[in-house]
């Protein structure tokens, strides 16, 4: 009989999706097949069973080649780094569990770190327009079973959260969207025709760059007032109809990515964007998602807000927890010369940051933690290689909508691997030697 | 030689996803982000033929990629790079005080280059800091 783990945990995107199986070898040691999932959720599986994985440090050596180095020298020169520094980096936290995130954050108090997660290059704005203006939110779940107007606007998730259509917004029968596809209109909202935007409803194909200007058109709307003929290069018809479409609905749910994020306007195209949410809620009910990438970039902002009250770019090194972006986020910190050393846990900067921010990382002592061969570990100074979480390791996540959820461990790590919490705990008490806590 | 000019967006595809997780170090990563997906009419303009390799410029680098036509469009004037760090060359790091970089909305020019290698991730980004490949 099959060897099979069932309701796992898919560690890939903000959707969480939680009803994988995966088939095990007889003896339990081999992911032979993944059942459910996306592609790149499938791939992930998979792809930690390689036979090129890397599995013990690495340190980079003077020649360009690198030298295999065991995890005690390894968490010694990572607490040797982090001590050392004025103002260490601390960035990633959003491929690993809330368990890991919060032993790192207890290194970065003791070292007077600054604590950081991929939010800084993906929904920073959504966290930032949310503090100023407030979040009608809701869960998934409530989203599938009554949301019968569904909005994509700035969104892929075709592409992005590959089943987050079918488990959540379009196909899914609810309680109240018994008829799934059918009693939902789709509105996509994206200068490119995605995907996503050929199986809508409505796709309003606006000039890139002009979120702001078509929101606010639609507020104009929703009131019955004057449009100019053209907005964001949508004729008048168009928005008027859009805004009918929405106000008809009985539950108008907008999910929103980084088309709106990374556009020029950023945290206001987030605060607007809110704005026709509240505006909506005179008519019907509305509610508005963002469309979170990382497993648990969620759970980061979710630790650090109860710990430090702030969801990223967190300054311990006052010794009490600031926060503004702009100052105290990753890129500005790097591109400014202001931090002194950077450790990388559970994200790739080297692939995601802009090239200017990589080569200052490149130029500091650096540490890298991550199962995979990656941009960043190819510039900073130690590789450490960690089981994966969700895969090799199960721990906390939340879902884009705020909900935890525990993963699950399938197989067991290629021997003598560590997990990152472990490795992070190793790390902390190498610090409290050094700073004799 | 011709040069046209573009706005550059960057964003997730699946082949991104895909091949990410199967190891950045691959050739199918280099194959899914280091290239610019053009609408056929920019083609046309810039009188290139699908899979030949281009030089794209802003005024915050240069880098590399293979120009392919667009799988979604059209949307003529659009350039789109999958987010990686062969965008990372040339997006504006700008964070105009709010910490996120401009990643989309980037003012480009693409010529052809068609006998430039394109470097996979790790040689790229090791190259353009200045360590040894």
């Amino acid at each position: 009989m099959a060897n099979i783990v069932s309701d796992v945990i898919c560690p890939f995107c903000g959707t969480l999706c939680d009803d994988l199986e995966v088939e095990l070898s007889d003896d339990g040691k081999k992911i032979l097949e993944v059942y459910h999932a996306c592609a790149i959720g499938a791939e992930k599986f998979l792809h930690s069973q390689a036979e090129d994985r890397i599995t013990r440090p690495r340190m980079m050596q003077e020649d360009g080649t690198t030298k295999e180095v065991s995890y005690e020298e390894a968490a010694k020169y990572t607490a040797k780094i982090l001590c050392e520094a004025k103002k260490p980096l601390m960035y990633g936290w959003s491929s690993t569990s809330c368990e890991a995130q919060s032993v790192g954050h207890s290194v970065a108090e003791a070292v007077g770190g600054i604590v950081d997660n991929t939010a800084t290059v993906c929904h920073g704005s959504s966290l930032i327009a949310v503090q100023d203006v407030g979040i009608p939110s809701c869960t998934l779940g409530e989203a599938m079973n009554r949301a019968d107007r569904v909005v994509f606007w700035g969104c892929n998730p075709a592409h992005a959260h590959p089943r987050h259509m079918s488990r959540y917004s379009v196909y899914p029968r609810g309680f109240f969207t018994g008829k799934g596809s059918k009693s939902r209109k789709v509105v996509v909202i994206d200068p490119r025709k995605t995907d996503t935007a050929s199986l809508a409803d409505v796709h309003l194909q606006l000039e890139q760059g002009r979120d702001y200007e078509l929101l606010s058109a639609l507020r104009v709307a929703f009131r019955g007032e004057k449009l100019p003929d053209v907005v964001a290069g949508i004729p008048k018809d168009q928005i008027y109809e859009a805004a009918d479409l929405l106000k008809s609905g009985r539950f108008v749910i907008i999910y929103f990515g980084m088309g709106v994020t990374q556009s020029l306007g950023k945290n206001h195209n987030i605060d607007i964007a809110i704005g026709v949410t509240r505006d909506l809620n005179d008519y019907t009910k509305a509610a508005i998602m963002p469309m979170r990438g990382h497993y648990n970039v969620t759970g980061s902002g979710e630790v650090l807000g109860w710990q430090y009250g702030f969801p990223f770019c967190v300054d311990l090194s006052r010794g009490i927890a600031r926060y503004n972006p702009g100052e105290t986020s990753s890129n500005d910190l790097l591109m400014r010369d202001e931090v002194d050393a950077v450790f990388v846990l559970g994200s790739d900067p080297g692939a995601h940051f802009p090239i200017s921010s990589v080569k200052k990382i490149s130029e500091l002592p650096s540490v890298a933690i991550d199962p995979h061969l990656t941009p960043t570990t190819a510039v900073c100074k130690l590789h450490v290689p960690v089981a994966f979480v969700g895969v090799e390791v199960g721990g906390c996540c939340y879902r884009m909508d705020n909900v935890p959820i525990e993963s699950r461990k399938v197989v067991d790590p290629p021997e003598g691997m560590l997990t990152d919490q472990e490795f992070l705990e190793m790390v902390l008490a190498e610090v409290r030697k050094c700073k004799g806590v | 030689m011709t040069k046209i000019s573009l706005n550059l967006i960057t964003g997730r595809t699946i082949q991104q996803g895909v091949s990410m997780e199967g190891g950045k170090e691959k050739k199918a990563y280099t194959k899914a982000c280091g290239i610019i997906e053009m609408d056929p009419s920019d083609m046309k303009k810039l009188n290139v033929w699908k899979n030949t390799n281009v030089r794209v410029t802003s005024e915050f680098g240069t880098v590399i990629v293979k120009a392919v036509e667009a799988t979604q469009g059209p949307h003529p004037g659009l350039a789109y790079i999958p987010m990686g760090p062969w965008a990372n060359m040339v997006i504006d790091p700008n964070t105009y005080s709010m910490g996120m970089p401009t990643f989309k909305g980037v003012p480009i020019e693409v010529e052809v280059a068609i006998n430039e290698p394109i470097y996979d991730s790790q040689e790229l980004v090791r190259r353009a800091c200045g360590l040894k490949v």
